[in-house]
């Protein structure tokens, strides 16, 4: 007698990914960014993180299972995601209601609302950040510098100075920006903490390259010929580069699986819009930073682009 | 159909804003306060009730070809009336609802009740129907305002309420603001009255006749 003849239907190969198992990797490559900045700003950098991921766990849980009679979903990972990443957005003086509020407003308004995870339209954590931006503009954009006085100290952002939106500052040297130290949100201050866990995703395969890559490089490109202010190509690409949001927009924001294009195609293009909003933003308008309002648009278009670039099927003659 | 389901459809089962959604703009653009919601929907409610009067009185004498026109006409001369006495006896509402007033004669409520009630049926049914929806208006313009100016200014009807306790959210009086608290509203009141959106399909529909042929052609 051979062995039984197993007859099972599609799929038949199986990847061991689950949704626990992708966040819990984005979790693990967040842990280098959330040391450097309580390394920074200090152990007190740890509460609003903490008050987000509580809030973005009640807000999923309340929408959920309270208000639509859904099931627990607390446990794939994916709200604590959303409040370590609103935590990390976060200036490290804000005060901590306003973080709780946050995340609330990430998991209950941005993403239960739509349907839950994989049919939010938008990044949860960036649109709740906007979200606080646009209702307390004044303690999200109070800025304090690493090690000194923690209350009392008020600074500015490289971002910020460059811009001479708080009288002429001196930048930090590009070695500052680059391992950490920098004026910005708890989560955005070192730039090679950011790179390590991305290093980290990437080698898992959870987010690849095309995204994160074209989008740095898109926006290094504006603000390179459009950045100085007397003549073309003199912007100061490094600084761009190293401060501001926009190392954690892009290795961890703007690679999120729901609110991006699916085709390859529609990826570039998505990735390459975002470069040049954050490029105009950050350039044209009083803002000092627009990662978040750059990625924000672009998941709103992300339906539109992914309807325009749906691939030809094989053989198909026409669509 | 009795006077009281007349008067009562358009409070809750009806609601022009939060049912038919209809009235949108002048919904998001004057309800941030609680007092400019109110002004806005008394403002509307008045002309709804006279132009539902006039309108049911002339419906037998007006072609129907050029209804749509007279229907203006009338509604446009009682907006401009209403629009006079606020500006004499109320400036400062006035000033805060600006060209909201004047745009009460494109409203979609007032030509939608015209269009759908007051050219079928009596002067009198007309008037109810028009103070039910004139204040399932007001009602709905209120509790949006109320919300709006409570958590993006700290106050209701210009009293502080929160004592100064915590910043106001002041993004809710911006636009943002409106699309949230009118939706959370829509969404509550949904969930309170056990509404379900049902797509009925084609079977129930009053234009069936018209496009059944042309769904057929495009086959």
């Amino acid at each position: 007698m051979s062995a039984p003849l197993l007859v099972t239907s599609s799929p038949h190969l199986r990847a061991p990914d689950t949704s626990r198992s992708i966040m819990l990797d984005v979790l693990i490559a967040l842990v280098p960014a959330l040391g450097a900045g309580v390394w920074f700003f200090g152990l007190a950098a740890l509460l609003p993180i903490v008050f987000a991921v509580v809030g973005s766990l009640l807000g999923e849980y309340a929408t959920r299972v309270w208000f639509l009679k859904r099931d627990n979903r607390l446990g794939d990972l994916s709200a604590v995601v959303t409040g370590v990443l609103l935590g990390m957005n976060l200036p490290p003086s804000i005060p901590l209601p306003l973080a709780f509020i946050g995340g609330i407003i990430a998991t209950a308004l941005i993403k239960e609302v739509f349907g839950g995870l994989g049919q939010n339209f938008m990044n949860p954590a960036l649109a709740a950040r906007v979200l606080l931006f646009t209702a307390w503009m004044q303690p999200m954009t109070h800025w304090t510098l690493p090690g000194g006085a923690y209350d009392a100290v008020t600074a500015v952002t490289p971002l910020g100075a460059l811009k001479g939106l708080e009288g002429p500052v001196n930048l930090p040297s590009y070695f500052d920006m680059f391992v950490g130290g920098i004026g910005g949100c708890i989560g955005e201050t070192s730039a090679l903490a950011l790179l390590i866990g991305a290093a980290y995703l990437v080698f898992r395969r959870v987010i690849t390259l095309e995204i994160p890559v074209v989008y740095i490089g898109t926006t290094l490109l504006f603000v390179w010929v459009f950045g100085a202010k007397t003549s073309l190509f003199g912007g100061d690409v490094l600084t761009h580069l190293l401060s501001g949001g926009l190392m954690l927009g892009a290795w961890f924001m703007a690679t999120d699986y729901s609110t991006s294009p699916v085709t390859l195609k529609g990826r570039l293009i998505y990735a390459a819009g975002m470069g040049l909003l954050t490029g105009l933003i950050r350039i044209y308008t009083n803002y000092p930073e627009g990662v978040s309002f750059a990625i924000l648009i672009m998941n709103s278009f992300a339906p539109l682009i992914d309807r325009y670039t749906v691939p030809k099927s094989f053989g198909a003659n026409h669509a | 159909m009795k006077s009281l389901d007349i008067l009562g459809a358009g409070i809750i089962k009806e609601n022009p804003v939060l049912r038919l959604v209809l009235g949108t703009c002048p919904t998001l653009a004057v309800t941030t306060s609680a007092e400019n919601g109110l002004g806005m929907g008394l403002a509307t409610l008045a002309v709804l009730v006279a132009s539902n009067v006039l309108i049911s009185m002339v419906r037998k004498v007006i072609p129907d070809k050029v209804r749509i026109p007279a229907y203006v006409v009338i509604i446009a001369g009682l907006v401009t009336i209403v629009q006079l006495l606020i500006q004499a006896y109320l400036p400062a509402l006035d000033k805060a609802l600006g060209i909201f007033i004047p745009l009460i004669v494109v409203n979609c409520i007032i030509l939608g009740r015209a269009e759908m009630f007051a050219a079928k049926n009596t002067v009198g049914a007309s008037a109810l129907d028009g103070i039910g929806m004139g204040i399932g208006f007001t009602l709905a313009l209120f509790a949006i305002g109320s919300i709006r100016e409570f958590l993006g200014a700290g106050t209701w009807m210009g009293i502080n309420l929160t004592a100064d306790l915590w910043p106001a959210a002041a993004v809710m009086i911006l636009p943002p603001g409106g699309f949230l608290a009118y939706g959370a509203i829509i969404g509550l009141l949904n969930k309170v009255t056990n509404q379900r959106i049902t797509a009925t399909g084609c079977a129930t529909c009053s234009m069936e006749e018209a496009c059944a042929p042309a769904k057929e052609a495009s086959k």
